[in-house]
């Protein structure tokens, strides 16, 4: 038995193979590049629109629970007036990254139609899976929005208070941790936290920690006792 | 006088008031009242003062002594945006017991897991949950009062007798 293409998918197929009957070479090169400067202009006008938080605070479910409790925190009001809004933690900035990231909020507009946080009691009945979306999504591209604007280059430990200065030694600057593991819930309510240990804790439990550390300093003639001279 | 005249004169006492107020008191307001100060004069409902600038908050991480044994220790760090609510008690974190190893904050005492009827629970009592209802951070404000209280200890230490004494017997 033979296959053939039907010839719904065929007639097409000769319009676009073919050469143009009617317009002209110049109409169709120069209008095609027209056409896609206005459909990237338009394109990217509209990502930059979506991308801003008077569309955030647009529907109700983040403009009465989310934005109410970011207004409170430091990266709403400061001394400096220098704060964050929405996307600049919740959309990567990087161009792939952030088609990838509005690709997955088709998911969100799914939620919006259908009423999942569209109260209250929802909303807070359901807040541990959404913060810990959050927290997979910035534990998995090392607190990348975090870093935007917070660098562990330009961070002066000796501004910082001792405890600050101790703990972005010992856990930031050697990358044993990213900001996301201690820094949860610094710009909205944080969800139920049973079972969620301070991103600190779990380096409590391994006690041979500092013997490593001070056998990777130390030299390796020195640090191997079975070694021959 | 007319009866009208009266009534206009009784409608229209209610907005003298504040004018005559601010009159009196117009040649005894020499410079801006001070609102730290204790002794600042009666300031007209009429008046609009400006609120003395909010003290910065001291967060040096020195542990400051107790003025006396029950005293709550005072909070020396930075506690904003600090949540404590039913999901989250953000001060245990760092000074519960099982996590004092890695954040070497100093442990709540015993007494925090002690109920009202005196039975040791395995954690804090809900009594002692909310942190900040004792125990609050301070700032570098002076005090507009001075405070002449003594320790203990500076009592104890004294040479002899009571305050009432005098020193008369030495």
């Amino acid at each position: 038995m033979r296959w053939s293409i039907p010839e719904f998918l065929l007639r097409p197929w000769r319009t676009i193979a073919g050469p143009s009957r009617y317009l002209s070479l110049g109409f169709l090169t120069l209008g095609g590049f027209v056409a896609g400067v206005m459909f990237w202009g338009g394109f990217n006008t509209v990502l930059e629109a979506t991308n801003t938080e008077k569309f955030c605070t647009g529907c109700h479910e983040m403009r009465d629970n989310v934005y109410e409790e970011l207004k409170t925190t430091i990266h709403f009001t400061n001394r400096s007036g220098v704060r964050a809004t929405c996307p600049d933690c919740h959309v990567p900035h990087n161009w792939t990254d952030k088609i990838a990231r509005k690709m997955q909020a088709s998911k969100e507009v799914w939620g919006k139609i259908f009423g999942t946080i569209d109260t209250r009691d929802k909303f807070v009945a359901m807040r541990r899976e959404l913060a810990e979306h959050e927290w997979a999504r910035l534990k998995a591209n090392n607190s990348l929005e975090c870093r935007n604007c917070h660098s562990a280059e330009s961070m002066d430990i000796t501004k910082q208070g001792a405890r600050a200065a101790r703990i972005h030694q010992q856990f930031l600057f050697t990358g044993q941790r990213t900001c996301i593991d201690c820094h949860k819930g610094i710009a909205h309510r944080l969800p139920d936290m049973n079972g969620v240990p301070p991103g600190w804790s779990e380096a409590a439990n391994e006690t041979d920690e500092p013997v490593r550390r001070w056998l990777a300093e130390t030299p390796t003639g020195t640090a191997n006792p079975h070694g021959s001279p | 006088m007319p009866r009208h005249v009266l009534i206009a004169l009784a409608a229209a006492l209610p907005c003298l008031v504040p004018a005559l107020l601010a009159a009196q008191n117009a040649g005894q307001n020499s410079g801006p009242a001070r609102l730290d100060s204790p002794f600042r004069p009666p300031i007209n409902f009429t008046d609009e003062t400006a609120a003395p600038p909010i003290p910065a908050d001291v967060t040096d991480d020195r542990r400051v002594a107790r003025n006396y044994p029950e005293q709550p220790p005072v909070i020396p760090h930075n506690v904003r945006d600090y949540q404590i609510s039913l999901n989250n008690n953000q001060c245990l974190t760092c000074h519960s017991r099982q996590y004092t190893g890695a954040s070497q904050a100093p442990m709540i005492s015993i007494t925090h897991y002690v109920n009202r009827d005196g039975q040791t629970l395995g954690a804090v009592s809900p009594r002692r949950y909310f942190c900040m209802q004792c125990h609050v951070p301070q700032t570098v404000a002076q005090p507009i009062v001075t405070n002449t209280f003594k320790d203990v200890d500076s009592l104890i230490s004294r040479p002899s007798g009571g305050p009432s004494d005098g020193g008369d017997r030495r």
